[in-house]
């Protein structure tokens, strides 16, 4: 062991942590139930003995403060995008304004009943359909459905309408062509469609092949699923002539949102042809991603998509009245309770009417140029860690760590752990599966000149630092709460809640 | 206008300049013309934060919430009151702004929160296993469907009518995706009728569906309807409880449930006119492996510290792509931390009083209104926190509640078939409260 390693390894510490279950003690409370203020009914006559519990669930007893010093001690166990860089490809990490908060606690949505009749809840329709309208502006497609509950959602929501679609036309159409460097969602959504996944192969320039696209095109065919620009950061410029192979034999083309943010208001999906499109509001629309939720994965759809779409729908009327409409015969039906996940609704709109069509464009041109900019600054590490298609991105961009593997001895997994010592989060890893020991860099616009040099400063010193002692990346993290974890233990022998005797 | 942006001309100047390019507009050279959109977005244009926000309010003005009346609409979501503390810790960033927990080394916290809530619904359900949370709770109950149709492959699905109604269409959309048939057994008395039941199960019967207590607020018998299916054998035996309920009602891992789902919404979460909530997911330990969602498990770092992974992973999209058991990615975190902070805040004895006090107030409620000339139980079955009224034929349900509601009273939610109403009792709404709801009531029937 090097001496910088002793230095760097030095033990934290720290007592070792407890759950809430471990916490408290019997008879402690921070619930005052309000006071029984009607005449008592013996208990067993209003709910029989057979249908009763007999042990009050294990629940926590336990004081307030306690609750509080609790959970405010987790949370700093957290790393987040309010604290630091989060550069987590495909995630859009954007700074998430606090006004959106502000406004979305607002009594008037927060407390506003989800079956509450649509006469007494026209402010929060006439939100919905305006965040529609400027969703089918964005994406220009005509018709959009908020429904869905996070963008894989959306996506079973898509090959839904698709097969839908297809057997109203008397079609049956049992495959779905994704290409190899989709989200894990894309194909996994196709089998819970009950449809079949037909890769498509990825060309030397990052894009769709086209000869094993026209190969694998036909009536069978129900759907292609894209993202565009895909996973490697990269426009697909064929885009045109693959839209046209999909229609040509009657299929359907769909948009996976998860990049829109490289494009608002520079192009569209709708007239690049696609069908359907999915929107991640907690990506492009900067909905808080809550450590894994919640999304919202709104749709937008073609006209002749349009009957399928999943109720209730929001409807105007000549007055300008909103109200919510059930009967839509061909509709795939509904894919949640209720209408969505209206806070964030509040919170996306809130933020469109701050940027308008000039800063959601400037938004875009932003996360293009900071992403080429970084790109552009870990150049200066190409040789360990070379950029996997083209030579320059949109939003954002791939590197392979396979030289840095090969020369240095260095995964992308011990860089990425050496990353979170510098402060940062680190990247995307092992994704897209097509790029060896890949590296997926999203900065997104929200990030300064300085977090971009800074960010590029520690890959160079961690490389620099590698190629004296690789064992200080491969033993890394030091800094953190803990260190690596075994997480091949924990599958094998799952604990997933506390014992409680 | 703000873009939350930073880079100046000069920096831009900078950027540019490292790139070896001339604008911004080089970068997108790549997307042919003809693709290019030749004109601004039509949109608003972009307003400052203090007008944004006088809009916002303006249209949060035009919705009558929770605070404006005194409401009795349940339906899947109540109007509990949230304390305070859930929305200090909810909105602490550490909880609000990061990703899904891909570094456990920097996300211990939000990793142990998944593990606590999976132990708190583990608990409330009496159920082995649970995951850390999935979207709401319709479609937590379509993918228990899922969850069937890929452990038996069986082509038939047998749903109780007293499942909410946005849970059977969503498992029909499903099911209209992977292949199963939805069968409805109509309620008897307010609840399943137990020989339509017993007539619709057998081999081809993949899973069973029932809500406890029902759409209709009756509670049902689980363990009766649930020893039907176990005549038949290899049905995944499906039900969506109130997690209130569970503080008194018996656990369904006491009564043959494998699944256990339910919409989390009143642990903790606001009503926010339909979400963002949590849908929880619990089972028996039979269908660990075939769990839809994240599932944060215990574990020890290299020098032996106590931590939590996302665990079981390769049950997930993002490894097993097409053989995923659920494409599920993001869900309801956040939410689901809402969920065990207010059962912590609620606690073991406090779960237990707030379902007394409310089977009590209920049955207050529900005898009040039912002394109203003409209104009567549209069943007699034992409830806990909500119950329905038939409103006598000249009383359209609808105008009855047009008129309450001028009287600053929502009444519940109409069931037009039924021309009936559907009352929901939460801690929020007191004796006087009622009081006030049967007198409006007694006027508007009138």
């Amino acid at each position: 062991m090097s001496d910088t390693m002793v230095e760097r390894t030095a033990p934290v510490a720290q007592a070792e942590t407890k759950t809430i279950f471990e916490k408290g003690a019997p008879g402690r409370r921070a619930f005052v139930a309000p006071e029984l203020d009607v005449p008592e009914v013996d208990r067993a006559t209003l709910l029989p003995a057979a249908y009763r519990r007999s042990e009050p669930a294990r629940l926590p007893e336990i004081s307030e403060p306690e609750i509080v010093r609790h959970y405010v001690n987790l949370s700093k166990r957290n790393f987040d995008l309010d604290s630091g860089f989060y550069p987590l490809g495909s995630c859009t990490m954007k700074h998430n304004p606090r006004l959106h908060e502000r406004v979305a606690g607002l009594a008037g949505h927060a407390r506003l009943h989800p079956l509450q009749h649509p006469k007494r809840a026209q402010g929060a329709l006439e939100l919905m359909w305006n965040l529609e309208r400027a969703l089918s502006e964005v994406s220009g497609l005509p018709h959009v459905s908020l429904q869905p509950s996070a963008g894989s959602h959306g996506e079973l929501a898509g090959v839904l309408l698709s097969k839908a679609y297809h057997e109203d036309r008397g079609e049956t159409r049992t495959k779905v062509l994704t290409p190899d460097t989709a989200h894990g969602t894309n194909p996994a959504t196709v089998t819970m469609a009950g449809m079949e996944v037909v890769k498509v192969g990825t060309n030397a320039d990052g894009g769709v092949d086209l000869d094993d696209l026209r190969a694998k095109a036909d009536t069978d065919v129900a759907c292609l699923m894209l993202t565009n620009p895909n996973t490697l950061g990269v426009f697909d410029a064929n885009i045109a002539e693959i839209a046209e192979i999909v229609h040509g034999v009657g299929a359907t083309l769909y948009y996976d949102g998860a990049n829109l943010n490289a494009i608002m208001g520079i192009t569209r999906p709708g007239d690049m042809g696609f069908d359907i499109v999915h929107f991640n509001l907690h990506k492009s629309f900067t909905q808080p991603h809550g450590g894994g939720g919640p999304g919202s994965g709104p749709i937008a759809v073609s006209e002749r998509m349009e009957p399928y779409l999943m109720t209730p729908r929001i409807t105007r009327d000549d007055a300008g009245a909103f109200d919510l409409s059930f009967d839509h015969p061909k509709s795939i039906g509904r894919l949640r309770g209720f209408q969505g996940n209206y806070g964030t609704f509040v919170r996306s709109y809130a933020y469109i009417r701050s940027l308008g069509a000039e800063g959601l464009k400037d938004a875009s041109e932003t996360a293009v140029l900071n992403a080429n900019y970084l790109l552009a600054r870990l150049g200066e590490v190409a040789e360990h860690l070379p950029l996997a298609y083209g030579r320059i991105c949109m939003h954002e961009f791939v590197l392979s760590g396979a030289p840095m593997r090969r020369e240095l001895g260095l995964k992308t997994l011990d860089l990425a752990k050496r990353l979170l010592d510098f402060g940062f989060h680190p990247p995307t890893v092992y994704f897209p599966l097509l790029v060896d020991e890949a590296l997926l860099i999203e900065p997104t616009e929200t990030e300064t000149k300085e977090t971009l040099d800074a960010f590029a400063d520690a890959i160079k010193q961690i490389l620099a630092e590698a190629a004296e002692d690789p064992e200080i990346a491969r033993n890394a993290p030091y800094t953190t709460p803990v260190r690596r974890l075994d997480e091949a233990g924990a599958a094998k022998r799952p604990v997933i809640r506390q014992p409680l005797g | 206008m703000s873009t939350y942006t930073a880079v100046t001309e000069a920096d831009r100047s900078a950027m540019l300049e490292a790139l070896g390019v001339e604008s911004v507009a080089e970068l997108f050279a790549g997307i042919p013309d003809a693709l290019r959109l030749d004109r601004p977005l039509d949109l608003p244009p972009g307003q400052p934060e203090q007008e944004v926000y006088a809009h916002l309010r303006e249209l949060a003005a035009r919705n009558v919430s929770a605070e404006d009346e005194i409401g009795f609409v349940g339906g899947g979501m109540y109007d509990h009151y949230v304390p305070a503390l859930i929305d200090m810790l909810m909105s602490r960033s550490e909880f609000l702004t990061p990703y899904t927990p891909y570094q456990p080394e920097i996300s211990q916290g939000g990793l142990q929160v998944m593990f606590e809530y999976q132990t708190a619904i583990s608990e409330l359900t009496a159920l082995p296993v649970a995951n850390a949370s999935v979207y709401e709770g319709p479609s937590a109950l379509a993918s228990a469907g899922y969850l069937a149709k890929l452990a038996n492959g069986r082509p038939r699905f047998v749903v109780s009518a007293g499942v909410h109604p946005h849970s059977i269409e969503t498992l029909r959309t499903y099911a209209f995706g992977f292949g199963a048939e939805v069968v409805e057994v109509p309620l008897r008395d307010g609840v399943t009728d137990p020989d339509a039941w017993r007539a619709a199960l057998d081999d081809q019967t993949g899973a069973v569906f029932v809500q406890n207590p029902n759409f209709y607020g009756a509670v049902e018998d689980v363990a009766a309807l649930n020893a039907a299916a176990d005549e038949v054998g290899g049905v995944v035996k499906v039900a969506a409880y109130d997690p209130i309920a569970l503080g008194i009602l018996k656990p369904p891992g006491e009564c043959g449930v494998d699944v256990c789902v339910g919409e989390g919404q009143p642990l903790g979460n606001r009503l926010d006119f339909g979400g963002p909530s949590f849908g929880f997911f619990a089972a028996t330990e039979a269908y660990l492996r075939r769990m839809p969602g994240r599932i944060a498990g215990e574990t020890r770092d290299v020098d032996g510290r106590r931590g939590f992974v996302l665990t079981l992973q390769t049950r997930e999209q993002h490894i097993r792509r097409e053989k995923a058991t659920s494409n599920i990615c993001t869900a309801q975190a956040l939410n689901a931390l809402g969920g065990v902070v207010y059962l912590a805040w609620l606690g073991r004895q406090g779960l237990v009083e707030l379902g007394e006090l409310l089977l009590q107030r209920t049955h207050y409620a529900r005898e009040a209104l039912c002394a109203i000339d003409g209104v009567e139980p549209l069943h007699r079955q034992p409830v806990i926190r909500e119950f329905a009224v038939r409103l006598p034929e000249h009383a359209p349900v609808a105008d009855v509640v047009e008129r309450c509601a001028e009287q600053g009273v929502n009444p519940g939610l109409a069931l037009e078939a039924d021309n009936a109403l559907l009352v929901a009792i939460t801690e929020q709404r007191s004796r006087a409260d009622i009081d006030r709801l049967a007198e409006v009531l007694q006027e508007a029937i009138a």
